[in-house]
């Protein structure tokens, strides 16, 4: 069970790689896809590893995604 | 509203321009002054340093005069009053924050005892030769107000008056001493607290949400609020919108610096001092400031002997430039005298305002020393026998 | 939009960002935001009032920071965020007066009053952001550039030494001196913490990648290469005699806490002095405000 979830603000992204790159747990890749300013934002690609730590909203240089701790009393409940 | 009585020396002294000029601050207002030594000003902050600690204030002695003169705008969007004082060389260094205090609408007052020039020049003599720089020193379009006192008492009174325009206007105020007038000793009266007006600053009551940083009223002149207010405000001197935020746009910037000229260019005539003497009917009118109107009464007296009508126009204030009271005289007179210690500064705007309505005739001098009064007499003669443009 | 992806969470820098003013301005992998974020954190850690905290940026990359925190912040003239700091703190010392600026704005043109600062002694932090290159201008030498590298102003190289900035400042007086670089987040977040609590001038230097000037020039790669030099060189050594903190253009990094110690304050020495010299004379306010209407 993740005991964090990733928030991502795909739009602020500028593909820097840098939360990809220090994800302790490996939890994201960038994407194929493209934001509107043309760069690969990061998706989530294995959400139960997520633990919640943030060191991706500390690294990202554009404030652009952020880890919480998910609630263990609604754990699971993905909302 | 009147002065706090702790910064006021109430009383009859006999003291020295650049000490009177200390006591104006003092009694307007200001507990803080950031400087760097140089003569011939340095003797304003020494009496700053000395008397500051005993009303509630401080003194800083920087290390250049780049940093005196940001460190006391600092030391505004706090909540003081603050002057830096300088001469010459140290006035061309501060030029950068002049431009910034214009660009953020910082109320403050740099003292400026003018010597002689150009660079180190002459480091203990006087000079009027700083009065465009004063105007035009720093890069871009902007206004400033300058005054400039002829006397020990007018060093006490007028710097009061430049606190106040500065938090009137919010903008930066040059008081143009020179090198005579900062080192003349004469009588200077300071009245009871209760007998000097000190204007307020501008300091914003409205609510966070309601408050824009340079949103204006009718006036022009935003309100200000203070570090530590809680309003999270943004200052720069990138061209600002009205939330303080940069936004290098043709039309913010378009907006932004036709409104710090105007807020001064229409106060024109609110802001203008002169002191006039005989000018009705006057053939003549000499046209000076500072020390160098002290030496042109002389010169003035002595050509009224000859029977010359010779009328007398002082300008307290030097910049905003009182266009229109020059151009209408020029319509009533031949001739202006413009004597000024300097090859020529102040009689080029008197020029273009009397608009060749009236003759111009410069007495100008290198600095160094102040006028022979004979000199300016010789050009009063010769300007009164002129035609008629 | 995205935004919707946020759900009802919020980013911990959120609330100290004008978010109106966001995208900022820097570069793709510009170390600044990283900087920003452990700053918002260390606000929060340390439980600073925030309404007391003013921020001061002079000009350049780093220089815009003052215009993306939802602080008092001013963002001044080049070189001299550091005397506006000091007016902003002597006028009124209940403020908290953060300076966070670059290492040209810093350390060239704003070098005498950085070391000046330090003398006296001034409560101020002071958070240098060193991407080792001016980058606002275009990649020209920085006092900071390490030799060899090559630069817009210097095509063949730099050939002169460049500041090892914890050495200058410890020897100007600094009371608090660290380096850290964007690798190290956490531990910029508790350096900013412990002189957030420290009273005196605290120096923070903070390597941080400059891919589109400093590297692509140099052929080092993108940020993330930067940030990956960061993990493998740098070196944690607190105490380091700041004598061998130098950098250089591949070598290690030396970090950590290098300077904590006590020395009076700029303020805490006015005041004792007017005190033994005017007893009894000496009016202490503790703020100078000024009458308003």
């Amino acid at each position: 069970m993740a005991k964090g979830r990733v928030s991502i603000v795909v739009e602020r992204c500028k593909a820097c790689g840098f939360c990809v790159e220090f994800c302790p747990t490996r939890v994201l890749a960038l994407s194929s896809a493209f934001n509107s300013k043309g760069y690969h934002p990061p998706h989530v690609v294995h959400p139960e590893k997520c633990s919640g730590c943030d060191l991706c909203g500390m690294y990202c240089p554009d404030f652009a995604i952020f880890a919480t701790k998910t609630d263990p009393v609604k754990a699971g409940g993905d909302k | 509203m009147k002065a706090d009585p702790k910064g006021v020396l109430t009383g009859i002294h006999f003291m020295d321009g650049d000490h009177a000029c200390c006591e104006g601050a003092l009694a307007a207002g200001s507990r803080f002054a950031s400087g760097y030594p140089i003569t011939p000003s340095t003797e304003v902050v020494e009496r700053f340093a000395a008397r500051v600690p005993t009303v509630g204030g401080a003194f800083i002695q920087m290390e250049d005069e780049l940093a005196a003169s940001i460190t006391l705008q600092g030391a505004v969007w706090a909540g003081a009053k603050a002057f830096t004082v300088t001469s010459g060389p140290g006035f061309s260094l501060m030029m950068e924050h002049i431009g910034y205090a214009a660009m953020t609408e910082t109320p403050c007052v740099f003292v400026d005892v003018q010597r002689g020039g150009p660079s180190t020049g002459l480091p203990t003599l006087p000079a009027q030769a700083d009065m465009m720089q004063a105007r035009w020193g720093s890069h871009g379009d902007y206004e400033i107000i300058a005054l400039c006192p002829n006397s020990p008492q007018e060093c006490f009174d007028l710097t009061i008056t430049a606190f106040n325009l500065a938090e009137e206007y919010r903008v930066p105020v040059m008081f143009m001493m020179d090198e005579c007038v900062g080192h003349m000793t004469e009588k200077v009266v300071i009245p009871p607290a209760e007998q000097i007006e000190v204007v307020p600053r501008r300091h914003t009551k409205k609510s966070v949400e309601d408050y824009l940083p340079y949103g204006t009223n009718g006036d022009l002149v935003p309100e200000m609020a203070h570090a530590g207010d809680g309003y999270n405000f943004h200052v720069t001197g990138l061209t600002h919108d009205e939330r303080g935020y940069p936004d290098m746009t043709l039309p913010t910037q378009d907006k932004l610096v036709r409104r710090l000229q105007n807020k001064i260019l229409n106060a024109v005539d609110r802001i203008t001092m002169t002191e006039e003497e005989q000018i009705d009917g006057a053939d003549v009118v000499v046209i000076s400031y500072g020390i160098t109107s002290r030496v042109a009464q002389r010169a003035i007296e002595a050509a009224r002997k000859k029977g010359l009508r010779v009328g007398k126009l002082r300008l307290i204030t030097a910049w905003p430039f009182p266009e229109k009271k020059i151009r209408e005289l020029a319509a009533k007179v031949k001739a202006f005298v413009v004597p000024e210690l300097n090859l020529g500064q102040m009689v080029r705007e008197v020029e273009r305002a009397a608009a060749g309505q009236a003759k111009t005739f410069a007495v100008s001098h290198a600095g160094g020393g102040v006028h022979n009064p004979e000199d300016i007499l010789k050009v009063i003669v010769e300007a009164s026998r002129c035609r008629t443009v | 939009m995205s935004d919707s992806l946020i759900n009802d969470l919020v980013n911990p820098v959120e609330p100290f960002l004008r978010s109106d003013r966001i995208p900022h301005i820097w570069c793709p992998g510009c170390g600044i935001g990283t900087t920003v974020n452990s700053f918002a954190r260390a606000l929060i850690d340390s439980k600073i009032d925030l309404r007391s905290l003013a921020l001061v940026s002079g000009i350049g990359c780093t220089g815009r920071v003052a215009g993306y925190v939802k602080l008092d912040s001013f963002h001044t003239t080049h070189g001299r965020a550091i005397p506006f700091a000091t007016g902003l703190k002597l006028a009124n010392p209940k403020l908290n007066v953060v300076v966070y600026s670059g290492d040209g704005d810093l350390s060239a043109i704003g070098g005498n009053h950085l070391i000046h600062a330090a003398r006296r002694n001034i409560d101020l932090k002071v958070i240098c952001v060193n991407n080792l290159i001016y980058a606002m201008t275009g990649g020209q030498t920085a006092p900071t550039t390490p030799d060899h590298s090559t630069t817009s102003t210097n095509p063949y190289g730099v050939f002169e030494p460049s500041f090892n900035l914890p050495h200058l400042v410890e020897a100007a007086g600094a009371v608090y001196v660290a380096r850290w670089t964007t690798f190290h987040v956490r531990q910029i977040t508790k350096a900013m913490s412990e002189a957030f609590q420290k009273k005196g001038f605290s120096f923070i230097e903070i390597i941080s990648p400059c891919p589109t000037l400093y590297q692509r020039r140099n052929k080092m790669g993108d940020a993330l290469d930067a940030m990956k030099y960061y993990k493998e060189k740098s070196k944690v050594r607190h105490g380091a005699p700041t004598s061998e903190v130098g950098m250089t253009m591949t070598g290690e990094i030396i970090v950590g806490k290098f300077v904590d110690r006590e020395r009076p304050d700029y303020q805490t020495m006015m005041r004792a002095q007017y005190t033994e010299s005017l007893g009894e004379r000496y009016v202490e306010e503790p703020e100078m405000v000024c009458d308003c209407s």
